[in-house]
């Protein structure tokens, strides 16, 4: 885990790292981060416990323990990456480790929408594409970088035209990922759809 | 694109806005938080000096990290203690409705919502949970959001979304004796796959559906998220009137006639289109068990674990793996694998028409010795209404433990708990690696019914034979 942790702010327009490379279909978030560690009231200690149960697993074989992907922060995944729970703890574990994005065949929603919300951008690409990637780390470093205008990913030996949301691009670019203040902007809008909604005079709760 | 669907009604009239990078701001009629993840959210509201937008849309209860033995304060677990306590706090401070332990509406948040009448048909419904999706039984939106969203829901009322596609899932004729809601949906998950229902809300229809109880029909649009849609609905009929009628929060007077007028008219048309249909058999289910680390990775009771050379390319990377984790050999029978911990339980099977099935198995039959087997209410009014009905008894006397009501060992996240390589028969959601909180437990995920067949037996049994 790296100590110094900033989070990402404002508009993020390129990546450059170093890949680090996952491989397996339908990774949950239990997976990512298991369970017990979701017994906290913020997310500062999350990094340390990315992959914990396979970590332990696997003795120090697992990705995430292997000295030349310490410094890593581009991830390279299969296919309904981050299935299951909800859990913003995933990417928020992923991130404090490191990965400030991620490449794969398939994200499940809720991860993507959660990666969005906080700085993460995904990027899809073809199965050959991604184990193409994944073989090339498994032989030698891989340093890319993302250019997300363009959605390219370029290197010494391969490149890669990225395919990404549209609508996410735009977040990204402009720095609106961070939702509140656009959300905030329409609250006269919100405002009148409030008296506007049938059922909302049905239920008083407080 | 699917139009004049129940989805495309909803998501049109909660739309607030089209934002500049494409997506909709979509309005949230009932958010649901509960202690996991919502500390961070309100941590956030703190850092961005800002209010909760309308205190009377969100409701909160506590139930992944709640005891299920002993429930008095402080919890012995203190990291549980802080996070009810923070809750409590959240809730005060920013005027939300808590339903703690002990008010006698605690319990599962998917259980609570639809037992107060909260959720209704036509609403959008947002949860910090990713089987929020059960509350589309009713006719409504609803889905699993992360910390981030519910930091914004709290702060907006809104969200930022792309609209989904909608598929139907049409089941025909109906199911056969022995075969629960829970059968069916895992049938419709190893079809279509796991990763199918990604950028789809699933519409469950056709007559096997509308013949279920609202309580089974709960129990599908649970697990939609198990197939990879983030929502799944059902269009509502007169059972799903006659489910919210009279209940604490339901429409009273003269607004439940106006909201039953407008709930009618809420239904997919017709002449509706969907981005895609599919269309299977009810009658042809059978008793399902999963052998895997996904849920897709199910067979019927007396099915054998498929060989390799049977699954799609892109199945046998995870199966490899799921052979290896389950200590299973391809080609074997599930039929008669040895279990050593049974729960009953959880979101996706936790209510009273799930004890009540379970109960009928286990009268007068007694618990196998090498089984430890515990049942936890979904809420506190579920455990009121068994403990009336008996049910709580017909579980002792069987040799099943009986539970405080909480998520307990759907996600282990109290002291419910694998331990080492156990095998659990489990009626939840979930059989991923590390699920039921040993790093080498294994789940078999089945319905409330083979459960107690299975506790009975000790191994994996087919619950007809007990059900004549």
């Amino acid at each position: 885990m790296k100590s110094d942790f900033t989070p990402p702010i404002g508009k993020i327009s390129n990546i450059n790292g170093q890949c680090i490379s996952l491989i397996g279909n339908d990774i949950d978030t239990d997976r990512i981060i298991p369970a017990r560690f979701l017994k906290c009231v913020n997310f500062d200690s999350l990094g340390e416990s990315v992959f914990e149960d396979d970590r332990k697993t696997l003795k120090g074989k697992h990705p995430f323990d292997l000295e030349e992907n310490k410094n890593a922060s581009i991830l390279v995944v299969n296919s309904n990456f981050g299935c299951g729970s909800s859990r913003e703890h995933a990417p928020q574990a992923l991130m404090r480790w490191g990965i400030k994005a991620i490449i794969g065949e398939s994200f499940a929603d809720i991860f993507y929408s959660n990666c969005i919300a906080i700085g993460i951008p995904c990027f899809t690409l073809p199965k050959k594409s991604i184990e193409e990637i994944q073989n090339y780390c498994n032989n030698q470093s891989l340093l890319l970088e993302i250019d997300l205008k363009n959605s390219l990913a370029k290197s010494k030996d391969l490149n890669f035209n990225l395919e990404i949301k549209e609508s996410s691009k735009k977040m990204f670019l402009s720095g609106e990922w961070d939702a509140t203040a656009i959300l905030l902007e329409k609250s006269s809008l919100v405002e009148r759809k409030y008296k506007e909604l049938p059922y909302i005079k049905f239920i008083k709760v407080v | 694109m699917s139009q004049d669907t129940l989805f495309d009604k909803v998501w049109d009239l909660h739309k607030v806005s089209s934002l500049p990078g494409g997506s909709d701001q979509i309005f949230i009629g009932l958010h649901l938080i509960h202690e996991v993840t919502s500390p961070q959210a309100f941590g956030a509201l703190k850092d961005k000096k800002l209010k909760v937008k309308f205190p009377d849309r969100t409701v909160a209860t506590v139930d992944h990290i709640v005891p299920t033995d002993n429930q008095s304060r402080p919890f012995k677990d203190s990291l549980a203690e802080q996070m009810i306590e923070t809750l409590e706090k959240n809730c005060l401070e920013h005027n939300i409705r808590f339903f703690n332990i002990g008010s006698g509406n605690q319990g599962i948040v998917h259980v609570v919502a639809p037992e107060l009448g909260l959720t209704q048909p036509g609403m959008t419904i947002a949860c910090g949970d990713s089987h929020t999706s059960t509350h589309g039984a009713f006719g409504s939106i609803a889905f699993g959001i992360g910390t981030s969203q519910v930091r914004d829901v709290l702060a907006t009322q809104t969200l930022a979304m792309n609209k989904l596609k909608v598929r139907q899932i049409w089941c025909d004729n109906k199911l056969s004796k022995g075969v629960y809601a829970k059968d069916l949906v895992l049938h419709i998950i190893n079809k279509l796959g796991v990763k199918a229902g990604a950028g789809f809300a699933y519409e469950f229809a056709g007559p096997a559906i509308h013949e279920l109880s609202m309580e089974e029909r709960m129990t599908i649009c649970n697990m939609s998220i198990e197939g990879g849609a983030r929502c799944g609905y059902i269009n509502p009929d007169a059972k799903t009137f006659s489910y919210i009628k009279n209940k604490l929060y339901a429409p009273k007077n003269e607004h439940w006639d106006r909201a039953l007028r407008w709930w009618e008219s809420l239904k997919s048309d017709e002449n509706s289109i969907y981005d895609d249909v599919i269309k299977l058999d009810a009658s042809k289910v059978e008793p399902t068990v999963t052998w895997g680390i996904t849920p897709g990775q199910s067979i019927s009771i007396n099915q054998q674990i498929p060989l390799l050379d049977e699954l799609s390319p892109n199945d046998k990377l995870v199966a490899e793996e799921a052979y290896e984790y389950m200590s299973f050999k391809p080609g074997q029978l599930i039929k008669d694998t040895p279990v050593d911990v049974c729960f009953i339980g959880s979101c996706t099977n936790g209510r009273i028409s799930d004890l009540r099935v379970a109960a009928k198995v286990l009268k007068g039959k007694k618990v196998s010795k090498n089984v430890k087997a515990f049942a936890v209410p979904g809420s506190e009014k579920v455990a009121t209404e068994a403990k009336q009905e008996g049910l709580d008894q017909i579980f002792k006397d069987s040799g099943f433990q009986w539970r405080e009501p909480g998520c307990s060992m759907c996600l282990a996240m109290n002291s419910d708990k694998l331990i080492g390589n156990q095998v659990s028969a489990s009626s939840s959601n979930r059989n991923f690696k590390g699920r039921q909180g040993s790093p080498s437990g294994r789940t078999l995920l089945m319905s409330p019914a083979m459960v107690a067949a299975a506790a009975i037996n000790g191994k994996v049994s087919d619950v007809r034979e007990f059900i004549n």
